[in-house]
């Protein structure tokens, strides 16, 4: 049997480990003035950073190849800026998928930061440290699960991506053509051997990492919220 | 294939013929009942037999969809008989009707999967026949992007994307591979081209403007209902393959009169009229 091309592979898992930096530092942000605030915006932030949970990917696609176009607001200043297009772009992809997984990644880290609570980082400011020093030093190691989850749940989300980057994308062979395109286009041709090997591959690895999230949750069951 | 819960009117039992008329050796008291009651059947019949009329099921390639939509009004009102649209990718149908769709018909964009079908028997021999030709064209909604020669607009160096239909999956994007490869500007062009999974969603890379350039079908162009603004330049036909749209009657329309009265009338001079005034040609 023929082996598929392995270019989505390569592709979806770089797309993936990008987002997922990406979203540990901004989710870590956001989930942390979530965890803390009272303001009333809070109930706003949060269904926002839960909207893509529940709207179709296709949703944000199109809303993304609209502000990401040149003729988009963002898509002008980034050509203004860069020289090239946002659309039909890794970086445009990268954009899509920061949205598209971010409640995977602001989440587990909210959760966690609640169940811990602001008692530590109290103690650690009497003991004269920074909060930043707090944060790192004291709050960073006890929300570790947190950070676990919150790492495999994104990265795993933005393998499976699908319609954001089918509207956005432009299915570039190297540049935008993930493994879900790629699976697509073999159903499509009605070659089914092929896309029976990626899709294998996919729901194998899917599961694998699953598994892995519920293996870690029963083993460190006290900082359940 | 039909769906078991709707009694098929072409079940020989319920066929208006298998109606005897009333035994003339009964006797009178009977006879006058027995009259009664075929009047009052006879009465019921011809109050059915409008809801009698047919209904197929027709799977339509998308960028056919809007004249289907037409050609089915205008055929539903001159015959009485409903059809009912399924619209989608040519290559999703084809799977779909591998695992048993319910289709009567099916017209798709091109001529390769309707042979692919009939080659499995999943259609009713010699039903196979083109409907429509479509017709490529070079589109930017900026007026400035396109002049008359399609070509220069293809070389301009502020040319950042040109958006086709994947070859692979869509007649169109093969038919614009064509074009560019017989303009010469395949090769030059690789880093330029993005590629829409069919011809709507290449569309919609043009329209938004993610594109500036690319090819699409004609039709979308002239649809009467919405039609595009911009340049355009329609591609010479010598430049590519004629992008033929055959029709099969599936399995499981044979027999039904909808689906085959549909067929028969996409090749009259009125629904080719129609077909036409969407920018396709026809045969």
């Amino acid at each position: 049997m023929d082996l598929p091309d392995a270019g989505p592979l390569w592709l979806s898992l770089r797309l993936a480990f990008i987002t997922t930096a990406i979203l540990l530092v901004a989710g870590t942000a956001l989930a942390w003035w979530l965890a803390g605030t009272r303001s009333r915006l809070k109930p706003l932030v949060e269904a926002v950073t839960a909207l893509p949970l529940v709207l179709p990917p296709t949703v944000l696609g199109f809303y993304l190849l609209v502000v990401l176009s040149p003729n988009g607001p963002v898509g002008r200043l980034w050509l203004d800026a860069t020289g090239t297009t946002l659309t039909f772009s890794f970086a445009g992809i990268v954009i899509g998928s920061v949205f598209y997984s971010l409640p995977f990644a602001v989440q587990p880290l909210q959760a966690t930061f609640e169940t811990i609570g602001r008692g530590p980082m109290e103690a650690a400011a009497m003991l004269r440290a920074t909060p930043f020093d707090a944060f790192v030093s004291v709050m960073s190691p006890m929300a570790l699960r947190g950070y676990l989850t919150a790492a495999v749940l994104t990265f795993a989300h933005t393998i499976g991506e699908f319609g954001v980057v089918l509207m956005v994308g432009g299915s570039i062979p190297g540049r935008t053509k993930v493994i879900s395109i790629a699976i697509y286009e073999h159903v499509e041709t009605i070659d089914y051997a092929a896309a029976h090997v990626l899709s294998a591959g996919l729901l194998v690895f899917s599961f694998l990492v699953l598994v892995f999230v519920y293996a870690m949750n029963r083993r460190f069951p006290g900082h359940r919220g | 294939m039909s769906d078991p819960k709707v009694p098929d009117p072409e079940k020989p039992g319920l066929k208006v013929p298998d109606l005897k008329p009333p035994d003339r050796k009964m006797e009178p008291v009977m006879q006058t009942r027995f009259s009664a009651l075929a009047a009052a059947a006879l009465v019921a019949l011809a109050a059915a037999l409008p809801a009698r009329a047919e209904t197929a099921l027709v799977a339509v390639a998308a960028n056919f969809a809007g004249v289907a939509e037409e050609l089915s009004e205008v055929y539903g009102g001159e015959s009485g008989n409903t059809v009912t649209l399924t619209i989608g990718s040519t290559g999703k149908l084809f799977a779909q009707i591998g695992e048993g769709a319910p289709f009567n018909a099916m017209l798709s964009a091109d001529a390769a999967t309707p042979e692919k079908l009939e080659a499995a028997g999943e259609t009713v021999p010699g039903q196979r026949f083109t409907y429509a030709v479509g017709r490529l064209a070079l589109w930017s909604p900026d007026e400035t992007r396109i002049g008359a020669d399609g070509k220069a607009a293809l070389t301009d160096a502020g040319l950042r994307h040109v958006a086709i239909a994947n070859p692979d999956l869509a007649p169109y994007g093969a038919a614009a591979k064509q074009a560019l490869q017989g303009l010469g500007l395949w090769d030059g062009l690789q880093d330029k081209i993005v590629m829409g999974q069919n011809i709507g969603q290449t569309h919609s890379m043009v329209a938004s403007g993610a594109a500036e350039l690319g090819f699409v079908a004609l039709s979308a162009l002239l649809d009467p209902e919405n039609p595009a603004g911009g340049a355009r330049w329609e591609v010479p036909q010598d430049l590519y393959a004629p992008i033929r749209q055959d029709a099969v009657l599936l399995k499981a329309g044979e027999g039904n009169a909808a689906a085959e009265g549909f067929l028969a009338f996409l090749r009259s001079p009125q629904a080719q009229d129609v077909i036409r005034s969407y920018g396709y040609a026809v045969e």
